[in-house]
Parts: structure tokens; C-alpha cells; sequence
């Protein structure tokens, strides 16, 4: 069976603010099937955002795209304009990371809400609100009429998370992409909204590709995550059996990098030593310059993926890594600090 | 209303300390005798200290009452009135013409910002160096001596042959102004289309079109309803070039007229009627911003 979503062997360039152009994509290759859901999961300014941008198509203006993005085996790099408009209004949806800047200020949350459910006139204006409504109530909006006819600035950051999350199901999807979906919103209403993505999207069998850079996030929403080091997938593995013996250097990092249970900060601590940016990853392996393992090899030549049980790893030194003894898996109840 | 007092005071004492003494021009001649000059003085208050003749003015000025001309021994008021027309129609043509081509140029070189945007920004750049009276030099020479399209000279009566009459005026105070807008609404507009709302937008399907009126332009209506505003506010100022260099009898060539005169009445009244105006386009401007903006809706309210 193919999958819904195929990324393959993705690379992006974007033009350098002064001369030339930059890698920020170096060499991603990631599916999603239908009905799962794929956390990808890395630091701050590792491409994740770029990797769902590609997807969209929303890259910035005089990027370069390699590699083939296929939805249900339709190149979307292929799409013309009028596919690419039906495929984004129909069968993708999009939750941002911050829902003030991505929902229009002056208009209000019923415009946003119809201008979604409206577009592909399979709806009439009545089916419309009917759906508007129930969806406002699944994502836990109470008082819906007098939401609808609300601006943004009156509604509070989790609330319009809310708002968005309902548009996005609004066209009935079969792939969500959120992109880092709480982490503008404080501590106690990103549980809630992650609860209310996670259950709307079991309940409906939608794929998801879930941004975060939390493991421990994505390892409760997402059955498989892929884990992104400088604009490359370092490793992939089922979400219960990451960080076991066989897992990357850098998954293994975060993981013992990670804030005790309870008091999750915001931001990861992590490994010693800079994250790289993807353009200044050179020939060996992207992660070379912060791994406690690292060996001649590494800085010379770059790391083929590898298959191990349960997904691939792209590290030359899997066996020497498989004999070490590992950390404890994610999930199984505390870090080892 | 602050603004207007404060501008009806700096107006007037502007006039008052102007080198030239108004009453030797009445009585005419270069050696006037010493009681003709008393005389004059007394009857047109010359001599009254500062706060009292300004107020005597204001009482009248508010009642639409702005005294008696020096030079034209008629009521300023009626020598306005009798002008006011044509400037207004002027203005509203120059108007018109600077909103549709400067917005619609703006929008074009924003949204197609490959292909028009570079040739429009140039364009309005060297049309921004363009003053009023070069370009009615120019649209002489063009179009009403050269192709002989339009008049020369004159404001026309009636509708039809008073608008033919100010189409090159027009185009003229426009001109610059064109420019200028355009360039600011290509600024406004660019930062929406870059705008992150902007992006869900496109993410969700929406046709351009529609991104385009409803998330685009709806937001940058703001910062372009503002220049446009004061661009329509300063015309009234920069009015006074082209009636002059067409030969309009309107309120800006009279303005120029007296003041080469030294008729300070009608400067005076004339200075406080643009100041007025000004205030109220800005005042209009304020209004619809408040309508088209939710949050700024919000903030007046409470
Ligand atoms: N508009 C842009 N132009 C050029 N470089 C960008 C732009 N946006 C992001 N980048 C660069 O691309 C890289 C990946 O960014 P991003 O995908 O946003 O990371 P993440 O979402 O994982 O934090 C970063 O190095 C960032 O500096
Ligand atoms: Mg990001």
C-alpha cells in the first residue's frame, strides 16, 4: 500500500540573505499513511516548519525545492494551481503554531470559520453552520453564536487554537498538519488543546504529521516519530521503542536531555555543544560536531539510513550504539537525568 | 477643534507681525500724508493691540464673517464663496485621480510584484520629483498647445465645460501625488500579502482573488485611507500652483494674489478655511479607520 503522505528525499534551498542559496532541507525522506499519525520532532531551526511549508507548497518567495512530496500519489511540487487550490482546500488541513498571527485580525471567527467550509460549494449555507457549530462544540467552544460573530482580539490564545483546529476539520481532511500547534499557548491549555487534536483525529482516522519539539509530546500523540538534526531525519522509529538500544546518539541526547516528568519546561535542554544549522552540516554526518561518539568517519562521510527493528537510523556506528546499553524508552514514566 | 484654535491664532499673529504696513497700501501713493494713513487705521481697527482685533476676528470669522477685503473693498466672505466652487471641483477631480491610479497603481505593483511592481516603482519614483508646476508646463506644451485636447487657460462654466476645463489642472496637482500613494500602498499592501494570516489563507484554498480583497486589501485599507486622506487634505494647499499656473480663479490664486498684496483679511480667512479642511478630511479619516478596524472599534469603546 502507498501512503497518503510520501515525502521523498526533499531538499530546500532558500536564498541566503546576502548571496547563493542555503540548504535548510538537506534530505528528508518521510511517509505517512492514512490514518496515522507522525510526530517530527527536532530543536528550533532544525527545518521542521520548512519540511510542512514543502508540503504546502507555502515556501518562501525564490526557494528551490528537490525531491517528490506526494499525496496519494499526486506530486503536489507537480500540482497546477487550480489542483494545488482543490487539494489545500479539501483534503489537508492546516493548524499553525500561533493562531493570532494566522487568523485575520479584521475579520471575524464566523468569516473565518465559513470562508474554509464555503469554498468548495459542495455545502449549503445552513449544512455549513450546521457543521461550523457541532465542530466549534467538539473543539470545546461553548457559546457558539456569540463566538461567531467575535473578533480575534476577544477570544484568548487557547480558545482561538480552538477556533483553528475547527477549520481545519471543516473541509472534512484527510491529513492534518500541526505545526508546533501549542506552543504558543501556556502550560495548562496545551494539554487540552493536544487532547482535543488527538481525540478529534482517532475519532475521525485522519493522518497527521505532528511538528513539536517535545519527544515526550509527540511520543503520547504519534504512533511513529521521525527525529530532525539540521535539516536532515536522523532517525525514525515507533514511538514506543525510541530511545532503546538501537536509537541515534542525538535521540538519545534529548531524551537524557530532558526536564524531570512534572515540571516539562518549554524548551528542551539539550546536548552539549551548538545545534548547526542544515547549511553548515558539511560531508560527514550532520550530528558530528556535538556527538559524544563521534569517529574520523563521521566528519568524512555522511550516514546512510539503516534499518533496524521497529524503523532506520542514520548513524554509521549502529552496532557499537546497539551494544551500549540504552535508556529507557519514552512513555516509560521519567527521564534518566 | 484644538487643532483649529491653535491654527485660527498662529494664522492671525503671523499676519500681525508681517513686515509692511497695510495702511499705506490703502491710502496708495508712496508719500502718503500722516492723517489719511490715521484715518485708514482707525477705520479698519489697525491699531488695536493684538488679542482684541484677533478675537473681534474670530467672533466674526466663526459666523462666517472674515471682515472686509482692503483691496477689493468687498466682503471677504462673498470673494470666497464666489471661488469656492472651482477649487472644490478641482480638488475632488485631483482627488479622484490621485485614489484610483495611486491606489490601483500601488495594488498592481504589490501583487504583481515581478512583473509591474519593478517598472511602477521606478516610474513613481521619478514622478515623486515631479512639482505641480512642471508638469502643468508640460501638459500645456502637450496636450492643450500641441495636440490642443484640452483649453489653456480658464475654468469653464458649467459641469461638462468646467471639468474639461480642469482635467489637465487635475492631472497636474495629481501627478506627484500619484506617485505617492502609490509607492505607500504598495508598502501596505506588500506587508499583508506577506502576512501570516495571509499564508493560512492560501493554505486553506482560498482563490487569490479573494485573498486579495478580503485578507489583503481589507487590512492595508488602513495606512492607505490615511495617505489618502492627507494627500486629499494637502491638496488644498497645493492648489494654489495650479490655479495659478492655468490661470483658475479660484481660492488658491486668490490666496497667492493677496498675499503679494499684502490683503490680509482674505489670507487670513482663506489660511484658516484650508486649516479647516485639512481637519476635517483628517477627522473623516480617523472615523473610517475606527469602522474598518475591529480592534481600534474596541479600544474607543471602552
Ligand atoms: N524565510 C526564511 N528565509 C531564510 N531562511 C529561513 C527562513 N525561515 C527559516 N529559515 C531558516 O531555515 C531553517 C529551518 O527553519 P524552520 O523550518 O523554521 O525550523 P523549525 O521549524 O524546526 O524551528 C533555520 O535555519 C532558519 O534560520
Ligand atoms: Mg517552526
Amino acid at each position: 500500500m502507498s501512503a497518503l503522505l510520501s515525502i521523498d528525499r526533499l531538499r530546500v534551498e532558500l536564498p541566503a540573505a546576502k548571496k547563493g542559496m542555503r540548504t535548510v532541507i538537506h534530505d528528508v525522506s518521510l511517509d505517512v499513511q492514512a490514518g496515522e499519525a507522525v510526530g517530527l520532532v527536532g530543536e528550533s531551526g532544525s527545518g521542521k516548519s520548512m519540511t510542512t511549508r514543502a508540503v504546502m507548497r507555502l515556501l518562501p518567495e525564490g526557494a528551490r525545492l528537490s525531491g517528490e512530496i506526494r499525496f496519494d500519489g499526486i506530486s503536489i511540487p507537480g500540482m497546477d494551481r487550480r489542483a494545488l487550490r482543490r487539494w489545500r482546500a479539501t483534503r489537508v488541513g492546516m493548524i499553525f503554531q500561533d493562531p493570532r498571527a494566522h487568523i485575520n485580525p479584521v475579520r471575524t471567527i464566523g468569516d473565518f470559520l465559513f470562508e474554509g467550509v464555503m469554498l468548495d460549494g459542495r455545502l449549503s449555507t445552513s449544512q455549513a453552520r450546521e457543521r461550523i457549530s457541532h465542530l466549534m462544540r467538539a473543539v470545546g467552544i461553548a457559546d457558539v453564536d456569540r463566538r461567531l460573530n467575535q473578533y480575534p482580539h476577544e477570544l484568548s490564545g487557547g480558545l482561538l487554537q480552538r477556533v483553528m483546529i475547527a477549520a481545519a476539520l471543516t473541509t472534512e481532511p484527510e491529513l492534518l498538519l500541526a505545526d508546533e500547534p501549542t506552543t504558543a499557548l501556556d502550560v495548562t491549555t496545551q494539554e487540552e488543546v493536544i487532547a482535543i487534536i488527538d481525540e478529534l483525529r482517532r475519532e475521525r482516522g485522519l493522518a497527521m504529521l505532528f511538528i513539536t519539539h517535545d519527544l515526550d509530546l509527540a511520543a503520547a500523540v504519534c504512533g511513529r516519530i521521525a527525529v530532525m538534526y539540521a535539516g536532515s531525519i536522523v532517525e525514525e522509529q515507533k514511538a514506543d521503542a525510541l530511545g532503546l538500544a538501537t536509537s541515534h546518539p542525538y535521540t538519545k541526547g534529548l531524551l537524557a536531555a530532558r526536564p524531570e516528568l512534572g515540571r516539562r519546561e518549554r524548551r528542551l535542554q539539550t546536548i552539549e555543544g551548538r545545534p548547526i544549522s542544515a547549511f553548515e552540516v558539511g560531508d560527514g554526518c550532520a550530528f558530528a560536531t556535538r556527538c559524544p561518539r563521534v569517529r574520523d568517519r563521521c566528519r568524512q562521510e555522511r550516514p546512510a539510513p539503516t534499518q533496524v527493528p521497529g524503523g532506520r537510523v542514520a548513524c554509521h556506528f549502529i552496532d557499537f550504539i546497539d551494544a551500549a546499553a540504552g535508556s529507557p524508552a519514552v512513555g516509560s514514566g521519567g527521564g534518566t537525568r | 477643534m484644538t487643532t483649529l484654535g491653535v491654527a485660527s491664532v498662529v494664522i492671525y499673529g503671523a499676519m500681525f507681525i508681517v513686515p509692511g504696513d497695510p495702511a499705506t497700501l490703502l491710502v496708495g501713493g508712496s508719500k502718503p500724508n500722516p492723517e489719511a494713513l490715521a484715518a485708514v487705521r482707525r477705520q479698519f481697527h489697525l491699531d488695536d493691540p493684538f488679542w482684541q482685533s484677533y478675537l473681534r476676528w474670530l467672533s466674526g470669522a466663526v459666523r462666517g464673517d472674515f471682515g472686509v477685503s482692503l483691496v477689493y473693498r468687498s466682503p471677504v466672505s462673498d470673494l470666497i464663496a464666489s471661488r469656492a466652487l472651482t477649487t472644490i471641483l478641482l480638488v475632488a477631480y485631483a482627488a479622484i485621480v490621485i485614489v484610483i491610479a495611486g491606489v490601483g497603481l500601488g495594488v498592481l505593483a504589490a501583487w504583481k510584484e515581478k512583473r509591474a511592481g519593478v517598472v511602477i516603482t521606478m516610474a513613481t519614483t521619478v514622478m515623486m520629483g515631479a512639482p505641480t508646476f512642471v508638469m502643468a508646463v508640460i501638459f500645456v506644451a502637450v496636450f492643450a498647445t500641441g495636440l490642443g485636447w484640452f483649453p489653456v487657460f480658464g475654468a469653464g462654466s458649467g459641469l461638462t465645460d468646467r471639468l474639461w476645463h480642469l482635467t489637465l489642472p487635475a492631472f497636474a496637482l495629481a501627478f506627484s501625488w500619484i506617485a505617492y500613494v502609490a509607492q505607500v500602498t504598495r508598502a501596505a499592501v506588500r506587508d499583508e500579502i506577506r502576512s501570516e494570516h495571509v499564508d493560512t489563507a492560501h493554505a486553506r484554498g482560498v482563490p487569490e482573488r479573494l485573498i486579495l480583497r478580503r485578507h489583503v486589501l481589507r487590512n492595508a485599507s488602513g495606512p492607505i485611507l490615511t495617505v489618502s486622506g492627507l494627500t486629499v487634505a494637502g491638496l488644498f494647499a497645493g492648489t494654489a500652483v495650479a490655479e495659478q499656473a492655468f490661470g483658475i480663479n479660484g481660492i488658491g490664486a486668490l490666496l497667492v494674489e493677496s498675499a503679494a498684496k499684502q490683503d490680509l483679511a482674505i489670507v487670513q480667512a482663506i489660511s484658516l478655511v484650508l486649516v479647516a479642511a485639512f481637519v476635517v478630511v483628517n477627522m473623516l479619516v480617523d472615523l473610517c479607520n475606527a469602522l474598518l478596524d475591529p480592534r481600534a472599534a474596541g479600544r474607543a469603546a471602552r
